[in-house]
């Protein structure tokens, strides 16, 4: 077994509505897979399909190298927080994982062990509906841990949750990663999934627009130059330059933004150099993961 | 399955559930037992139906339950109020999602589920059993009632089948809240729908047209824990609540197990 979650062609259909149209993609083992799309392009359906919430329509499907028409086979062995966290108000944050750890047969010492791991050690006690956003968040992070997953399906993990908050669950998940774990994603937060996804799955109305190693996504993406000249009068010489030498250039907020990737940079220096012209800057810029994905989804 | 049923007594023993319900039973069977016993000797209806139930009656072994099984209708409805809202609650508040990913045997969550009220169940008629006896002893002197016969065998063969028809009512009520429960997945609306059929509608269609009686689930549950009326016997109250909760049970089972959980 190679892949934590492995689809083909998975399909899900509400009347005339689709919500998932033929999905096909992996999340390689032990690793950490982003999945990211805008609201309402079908990454919640695909979450429910692989925990056996709702059926699929069509398509076919493993997780743990277990078909995901038995459930019963994989879920011990996955923790998961769906569409955030969903707990009993009048019960303690103590008391609810306490249910999922009876229910799953886990054994109950858990529980204060991962109120620790969460920050919650010392709010424990308190019932769920005193709870800030982001302490709920906390719980359902821990809820996900009791089985000691293999998988980790996290939906908006970090909703609610302040940048320190968001730290700890970049770490926790990059602990997890390396203890393992495969953890799968999905959040709002490119920037974030940027730094710990080692792969990605990008939805958009249903459809997967791509599927695969994250630096592959990046790398094809187009690098742009932005040179700055020491007088503002050399910018329109700069594009110049830029265009006789078959690149596409522009001037933007007093710099020029030239469509080549950073091996070209030293290649224009020169060529600025030799026309007289001094630059102040030149750097590099390679799109982020938000540039490309408003990019590929048209947001 | 007891893996669930373990997790749903943890939820069932908060204290705002627990408490609130033995205060709302041992304030109903002691009203109910009280006025029973107190209104003796006025020789105006004291019992169910205002029927009169005199001293004589209370100081045969029948004194022993009669305030047990009187409460046996509104120990139904709470019954019918938990069981709704225990189980229409994991659709509402979400937590449905949860159960699933740690027990994905939808079948088994329903019976653990059950089980667990079936438990709840007999404490909330042990409950019941206790206040009325107690009540009824403090107050049969009041009512110049004596106890010799309530310590004889066959008095405790009475309180033993009393307690199991009492406990058959309060299961078939409960079932009848979960399966609403399960139709509507939301605790208002099943339990609205729940009482108010059971409290208003069924007794205006039961008072206006008696023949319907007989066909009414509400009624034919409680004449359970009367053991029978003398127009509709115990064992044909028995048959059809059995059939109207295996049906409904069966069919609500068939749509948890198949209806995707998209909230």
């Amino acid at each position: 077994m190679t892949t934590a979650i492995s689809v083909t062609d998975l399909t899900k259909v509400y009347g005339e509505r689709s919500a998932l149209s033929h999905a096909t993609f992996e999340v390689p083992l032990g690793t950490v897979c982003g999945f990211v799309g805008p609201n309402g392009s079908g990454k919640t359906t695909t979450i429910r399909m692989l925990l056996g919430l709702i059926s699929p329509t069509g398509g076919t499907g493993t997780v743990l190298g277990q078909s995901i028409s038995h459930p019963e086979r994989y879920l011990p062995q996955v923790g998961a927080m769906i569409e955030g966290p969903a707990f009993y108000p009048a019960l303690s944050g103590a008391e609810n994982l306490k249910v999922l750890a009876s229910l799953g047969g886990f054994p109950q010492s858990r529980v204060d062990d991962l109120l620790e791991k969460v920050g919650l050690a010392d709010r424990g006690g308190s019932k769920y509906k005193t709870y800030s956003l982001g302490m709920k968040q906390r719980l359902g992070i821990a809820a996900a841990l009791l089985p000691n997953p293999k998988l980790l399906v996290l939906d908006e993990p970090t909703n609610g949750l302040d940048p320190s908050g968001i730290q700890e669950v970049r770490n926790l998940i990059k602990d997890l990663a390396s203890e393992g774990t495969s953890v799968f994603v999905s959040s709002h937060l490119l920037s974030e999934l940027e730094m710990i996804s080692e792969s990605l799955v990008m939805l958009r109305e249903g459809k997967v627009l791509f599927a695969g190693r994250t630096q592959d996504l990046l790398a094809a993406q187009i690098a742009t130059l932005v040179v700055e000249p020491e007088f503002t009068v050399d910018l329109n010489k700069l594009v110049e330059i830029a265009t006789r030498h078959g690149k596409e250039a522009s001037v933007d907020n007093g710099s020029v933004h030239i469509v080549a990737d950073s091996t070209w940079g030293a290649t224009f220096n020169r060529l600025a150099f030799n026309a007289g012209i001094t630059l102040s800057s030149l750097t590099a810029t390679q799109p982020t993961l938000e540039e490309t994905f408003f990019e590929m989804t048209g947001e | 399955m007891f893996n669930v049923t373990r997790a749903e007594l943890r939820k069932l023993r908060r204290p705002t559930l627990l408490i609130s319900t033995i205060l709302v039973v041992a304030a109903l069977t002691a009203l109910f037992t009280s006025i029973v016993f107190l209104r003796a000797n006025s020789g105006q209806g004291n019992g169910q139906r205002g029927e009169i139930i005199s001293p004589a009656i209370l100081s045969s072994p029948l004194g022993l339950v009669y305030g047990f099984k009187i409460v046996s209708f509104f120990l139904g409805i709470t019954a019918l109020c938990v069981f709704a809202s225990q189980t229409a609650q994991e659709y509402t508040l979400g937590t449905l999602r949860n159960l699933l990913v740690r027990q994905p045997s939808r079948m088994k969550i329903l019976f653990g589920k059950y089980l667990s009220m079936i438990i709840f169940a007999i404490a909330l008629v042990f409950l019941d059993a206790v206040v009325a006896i107690g009540v009824s002893y403090g107050l049969a002197p009041h009512a110049k009632a004596t106890t010799t016969a309530w310590f004889t065998a066959t008095a405790l063969s009475l309180l033993g089948r009393t307690f199991l028809n009492v406990l058959l009512t309060t299961l078939a009520f409960g079932t009848f809240g979960m399966i609403l429960g399960l139709l509507f997945r939301s605790p208002i609306s099943a339990i609205a729908t729940g009482v108010i059929w059971s409290l208003i509608l069924e007794t205006i269609l039961g008072g206006v047209v008696s023949s319907t009686q007989k066909w009414l689930p509400g009624q034919n549950f409680d004449n359970i824990a009367q053991g029978g009326s003398n127009t509709v016997s115990y064992q044909w109250s028995l048959g059809i609540s059995a059939l109207y909760l295996s049906v409904g049970f069966a069919i609500v089972a068939i749509l948890f197990k198949r209806r995707d959980v998209a909230n």
